[in-house]
């Protein structure tokens, strides 16, 4: 579905990627984890089409991303940003699917369907500075649902939450990714989050990134915010994730080691 | 509370008035009329006719009628125009790289020297005041939305783009409110300079209005009455501004939200 070959960016003579590949089946959910300040966010905007990248090519459903692709959507960092402050979270769940040629009746039950699916059929009418970070965020979240993208992209989504906030945003985004079938990169620094929510992850080298390792996840469908993090796949995978993010020894010689 | 504390803080006014009122008997100077004085001209002037008419005398639709209807009509005009070429300025680099220095050049003319100008140029005593007001008030207008156009935060921006909205999505539901703020300031500012330009284009292309009444009044040695014509302006003024800041507050209520809760 979603096929990275060898992308490579410059900044000036600053190389930020260095021949990163990365493929996500249908329906998959790939967390892309590294150091901070390794490119994460530019390999983001490539695939998003907000750049063009020095080298490489992106292709979504078999079709070369030269600019913004029409069955993608992103959620960013910053909601406050993100979200437009003069328009009702239903409002902005509701203006990019003008795009997708419904009326205004339909548009309005689209934007109500897609926040009762993130928890906020009864905001509908708040601004976005009357709701707390995580609401916000959830609101972005419903604005790409509801667009029904094929790929949905995430830049540090929980960067900017507490964590109870966080762990609740997270277990949002597997059922709803899980119920949509959406194909999603998620972007993040965080090493446990990157396990827990990915069917997949791919770990980046500090600057310029290249794909440090590939692990399939392997924790099956569910999940759950204790048990799951008990488990001892869970905390073996995180080691080894951990250990890949700090630029330490592959896999099979920590292994060998022991 | 509250009432309590806006009152208090208006004391100084009586006041004020109390020691000016002494001070200009005391000085019995005609050049200084006491307050009182004035204010009795001025309802004499403007408000001593007909209940039908909402005690409005004719002199006062002659005095007013005028002058505000180029003030707002120079305000509103220079509104469409600095607002329209703003975005259209700040969307477009090649645009600006054009316009910015000449706009600048523009901007460095004192408006009041260009009134004998727009009179041989027009003839007619109210477009060359017209003119002179909209020349006079649209830099605020013009840089402020300009300002406010680049300077739409770069997420904004990019939300758009991702999420495919067109050129004029983009400008109707993005830009012009993202830019809303500066604009407003914009024009407030030259709500107030429009008050100034409207009193000298009177003065110097007159043909009545207020501007023209403090002239003839300064020249036919009428103190209290220009009196009365300096304080209805200031009046005018307060009023415009405050007019304004309440629909500001409402309009960009968003504005002063998002920026208190961030």
């Amino acid at each position: 579905m979603l096929e990275i070959t060898d992308l490579v960016h410059s900044y000036g003579s600053h190389r930020v990627l260095d021949g990163v590949s990365i493929r996500a089946a249908e329906g998959e959910l790939v967390c892309v984890v590294g150091p901070s300040g390794c490119g994460k966010s530019t390999l983001l905007r490539s695939v998003a089409g907000l750049i063009r990248p020095t080298g490489g090519r992106v292709l979504i459903d078999g079709k070369p991303v030269d600019r913004i692709p029409d069955n993608l959507a992103v959620v960013f960092q910053d909601y406050s940003r993100s979200l437009y402050p003069w328009m009702t979270a239903a409002n902005n769940v509701a203006l990019p699917l003008r795009r997708r040629g419904l009326d205004r009746q339909r548009r309005r039950e689209a934007a109500m369907a897609a926040l009762d699916q993130v928890g906020l059929a009864d905001a509908a009418e708040k601004y976005p500075w009357e709701m707390s970070g995580g609401m916000q965020q959830r609101v972005s979240i419903a604005r790409a649902l509801a667009y029904r993208p094929s790929l949905l992209l995430m830049d540090e989504p929980f960067g900017s939450v507490d964590a109870q906030t966080r762990e609740d945003l997270e277990d949002l985004v597997l059922r709803v990714c899980a119920h949509h079938g959406m194909t999603t990169l998620l972007i993040t620094h965080d090493i446990d989050e990157s396990v827990y929510v990915g069917d997949r992850v791919v770990v980046l080298t500090r600057s310029p990134a290249r794909v440090a390792a590939d692990l399939p996840v392997g924790l099956g469908e569910s999940r759950d915010q204790i048990a799951t993090r008990q488990l001892d796949a869970f905390v073996r995978l995180r080691a080894e994730v951990g250990r890949l993010v700090r630029g330490g020894s592959s896999t099979s010689n920590v292994l060998e080691k022991h | 509370m509250n009432v309590i504390r806006a009152v208090g803080r208006l004391w100084l006014i009586p006041v004020t008035l109390v020691v000016w009122e002494i001070a200009t008997r005391a000085a019995e100077q005609p050049f200084f009329p006491p307050p009182s004085a004035t204010l009795a001209r001025m309802g004499e002037m403007w408000l001593s006719g007909p209940a039908t008419h909402l005690l409005l005398t004719e002199q006062a639709l002659d005095d007013f009628g005028p002058s505000l209807a180029r003030l707002f009509a120079g305000w509103a005009l220079a509104a469409v125009i600095g607002v329209a070429a703003g975005i259209a300025i700040g969307c477009s680099s090649r645009l600006s790289g054009y316009l910015d220095p000449l706009i600048h050049l523009g901007r460095a003319v004192p408006p009041p020297l260009l009134v004998p100008f727009f009179l041989a140029l027009l003839k007619l005593s109210t477009p060359a005041q017209l003119t002179t007001i909209v020349f006079g008030i649209i830099w605020p207008i013009l840089l402020n939305t300009i300002d406010g156009t680049r300077t739409v935060d770069r997420q904004h921006l990019e939300t758009a783009r991702i999420f495919g909205f067109s050129t004029v999505e983009r400008l109707t539901r993005v830009i012009i409110p993202a830019a809303m703020p500066k604009i407003f300031a914009g024009l407030r500012l030259a709500l107030s300079l429009a008050l100034i330009l409207l009193i000298i284009a009177e003065i110097l292309a007159g043909s009545g209005g207020l501007g023209y009444r403090l002239l003839t009044a300064q020249r036919t040695y009428l103190y209290t009455d220009m009196w009365g014509c300096l304080v209805v302006l200031g009046l005018l003024g307060y009023l415009l501004n405050s007019a304004f800041l309440l629909m500001e507050r409402r309009v960009l209520a968003w504005h002063r939200n998002a920026r208190q809760t961030t």
